[in-house]
């Protein structure tokens, strides 16, 4: 059972990296929230406390329906549904997911087993998952396939705790969960902002700020150049 | 006791939410942050306590940090109250590019002040890892929106990327939280609460690889907020987009609180004998910082970036000091203290520039001095302080680190740190003294004379400032001479 819901969170990762459709990737974050509510179900042996199933459920509906609402929401007003010229393309994202993949495996060679009965798949898997989330942020143009790439970071991380076992506090693991959701929450209603005010979610474009532009600072010679192009011109 | 630190800002931001109109709403933020203000103090009077369960207590580095959030909290607050009066309601014309905007409405922005308020109080309290990072994510969530109080293109650039490079950062310091729980845990044997004075108690059984890792991630988790270099990519456009009160309590405030969640962890490592560990990366991210932001200094064409790489300059001397530990960190302590006084000063005064000239560029600002009289004293004392000239405050911590540093003997950190403080000197300089003296442009309304709601907040956050150049009192002396100790200094 646990090995099933793994692979299927690998997959999903696999799949965000690989899809240019914007709803899409959406549906598969939510489904991402399903299976680690599942997950978290689960992967503790033992009693099924009631602490355990408020938190799960709490979990399904924020990770796998609200969150995924909100961000639906944000997505609606804009005319935008694919992600356009990625940074990275798609095929060299898979690779990269899969080269995740495989140094995740290896990364969790070197962690300590504390939970033998635990499946030796959680913690790789759980790493490939925030590695997939960090590089969505970075290689993707659209704010709102960052906004993802935050969940699907913040997804993994869940998840080594669930593999570590480290169960931080039942009331900690709720300020979490509703920390992840309210970012969400702000992240979505500035999306609906930025692409109200741009007529586009492209983060790229968000570039007016900044202090150092790639090239070097006005030294003397600029007026020089300058006064040559006005001339040409 | 504690708990009505949390619970008086936090039950008047939501009545913020509910009132409907202006004028309530300003005395509520007003009254609440005064009402902080006398509750901490009578607290740290009581002197450090806790909670039963001792998840919420006050300790030898909150008695610090908690009075010092909260003096600066009511001068912004005294300040907002006066800029909000003054500040143009509906639609205004951007000074920069000429389209329109108009401002968020005041009861977000007072609801989300006083929210603020709540969460930095609660990091300065916690004493469990997880409750911590909680908080510090709750900092960011609540003050996203303040960031974006001029809705304009900017400001929303600015809120985006605060927004997700501190999320991301601080989803860092989870990991690091985990791998904590992983250090702290041992096979077959009950959890250990992530309790800052049981880890220190037990520091002992902790595995030793397993907290270097999560040291790692923790600075690099809330360094991200603290405005480390190269974290700190955040922090000049957030700083110098969000209106002046905000970005006087992001840089006196907010990143202190950050770098509060980095000692925490130090404070756990030192007691495993980890300590060195720590210190060594503190130095080095300190160096880095102090280097990068005085590049950045020289040459800014923007005074409120200019200010904003300060901040990340003196966040860089701060973790330097904590760093060399010894004398250095008791120095690095007080400096937090001037800093932050310091700052806050400089970014209301920044604001009055900014309102009356409506631009911040540093070569379209001239003659502050004969036009506003009162903030351009303080301007210029402002920056005589921040860029540690004798008598003020900043003199005596920067010197103090200094002498920590040549006391160990590290003549090469002690000469690097000497030749960035020279460079940023030089950058605010040829900044700021032009724009305080020369000849003012002609402005198209005559300019009404300064109101004191906007003159005396930073007047005596300066006035604080200069009395710790001149005398530390000795309750105060004691108070970070315990502060320094419990992150393995003298």
């Amino acid at each position: 059972m646990m090995d099933v819901l793994l692979v299927l969170l690998a997959l999903t990762n696999l799949a965000l990296l690989g899809s240019s459709r914007l709803g899409a990737c959406i549906n598969t974050v939510a489904l991402q929230g399903v299976l680690l509510a599942l997950l978290s179900l689960f992967a503790p042996t033992g009693e099924c406390s009631l602490r355990l199933v408020v938190l799960s459920i709490g979990m399904l509906v924020l990770k796998a329906f609200v969150c995924p609402w909100l961000l639906r929401r944000a997505l609606r007003g804009a005319r935008v549904s694919r992600e356009i010229e990625p940074f990275i393309g798609y095929t060299a994202s898979l690779m990269i997911g899969l080269l995740a993949l495989g140094l995740s495996f290896w990364l969790s060679e070197r962690f300590p087993r504390l939970r033998p009965d635990l499946s030796p798949l959680v913690l790789p898997v759980a790493l490939a998952t925030v590695f997939s989330g960090l590089f969505l942020i970075v290689s993707r143009r659209k704010a709102l396939t960052q906004a993802l790439g935050y969940l699907v970071m913040e997804n993994g991380i869940f998840a080594i705790g669930v593999a570590l076992s480290q169960e931080l506090s039942f009331l900690v693991e709720l300020g979490v969960l509703l920390d992840v959701f309210f970012a969400v929450f702000v992240m979505g209603i500035t999306l609906f902002h930025i692409q109200r005010e741009f007529d586009h979610i492209d983060a790229d474009r968000l570039s007016s700020l900044k202090d150092w532009s790639g090239r070097f600072p006005k030294m003397a010679f600029d007026s020089e150049t300058k006064i040559l192009r006005e001339g040409h011109e | 006791m504690i708990w009505t630190l949390v619970l008086v800002p936090g039950i008047a931001g939501f009545l913020a939410f509910l009132l409907r109109s202006d004028r309530p709403r300003r005395i509520l933020l007003l009254a609440a942050a005064l009402a902080h203000a006398v509750l901490t103090a009578v607290v740290c009077l009581e002197g450090p306590q806790g909670l039963p369960g001792d998840w919420l207590r006050l300790d030898e580095l909150g008695v610090l940090f908690l009075p010092l959030t909260s003096a600066l909290f009511l001068a912004a607050a005294w300040y907002g109250v006066d800029y909000l009066a003054h500040e143009v309601h509906g639609p205004q014309r951007d000074p920069e590019e000429g389209a329109l905007f108009s401002n968020e409405p005041e009861a977000i922005f007072i609801g989300c002040l006083l929210f603020f308020l709540t969460t930095m109080t609660l990091v300065i309290l916690s004493q469990h890892f997880g409750l911590l990072w909680v908080s510090v994510e709750a900092t960011t969530l609540v003050s996203a929106p303040l960031i974006y109080f001029h809705r304009h293109h900017r400001s929303l650039e600015a809120t985006w990327k605060y927004l997700l490079v501190c999320s991301v950062g601080i989803a860092l310091a989870l990991l690091g939280t985990f791998l904590l729980a992983l250090a702290a845990s041992r096979p077959g044997c009950e959890h250990v609460p992530l309790l800052v004075q049981r880890l220190m108690d037990d520091a002992g059984g902790l595995r030793a690889e397993w907290l270097k890792v999560a040291f790692v991630f923790f600075l690099i988790g809330y360094g991200t907020k603290m405005g480390l270099a190269p974290l700190h990519t955040w922090l000049p456009d957030a700083h110098s987009e969000a209106p002046s009160v905000v970005s006087a309590l992001l840089s006196g405030a907010l990143l202190n609180c950050a770098f509060l969640g980095i000692l925490r962890v130090q404070q756990v490592c030192v007691a495993a004998g980890e300590g060195a560990f720590g210190r060594d990366l503190l130095v080095l991210f300190g160096l880095l910082s102090m280097g990068l932001a005085a590049v950045f200094i020289l040459r800014q064409p923007d005074f409120k970036r200019l200010l904003a790489y300060s901040s990340v300059e003196h966040m860089g001397i701060m973790a330097l000091g904590v760093g060399l530990g010894g004398v250095s960190a008791f120095g690095a302590f007080l400096h937090a203290l001037n800093h932050s006084l310091t700052k806050g000063m400089l970014f209301l005064i920044a604001g009055n520039i900014l309102v009356l000239y409506r631009t911040k560029a540093v070569a379209d600002v001239r003659g502050v001095w004969r036009v506003l009289p009162v903030s351009g004293a303080l301007w210029m004392l402002g920056f005589l302080a921040l860029t540690g000239s004798p008598p003020f405050g900043p003199f005596l911590s920067e010197f103090t680190i200094l002498k920590g540093a040549l006391e160990q003997g590290r003549g090469a950190v002690a000469v690097a740190y000497l030749f960035f403080l020279a460079l940023a000197f030089v950058g605010m300089a040829s900044a700021i003294l032009p724009m305080a003296q020369g000849a003012p442009r002609e402005f198209s309304e005559k300019p009404s004379g300064e109101r004191l709601g906007s003159i005396v907040p930073p007047a005596l956050l300066g006035a604080f400032v200069l009395m710790l150049g001149v005398y530390v009192p000795e309750q105060l002396q004691t108070a970070i001479q315990t502060a320094a100790r419990a992150v393995g200094g003298p």
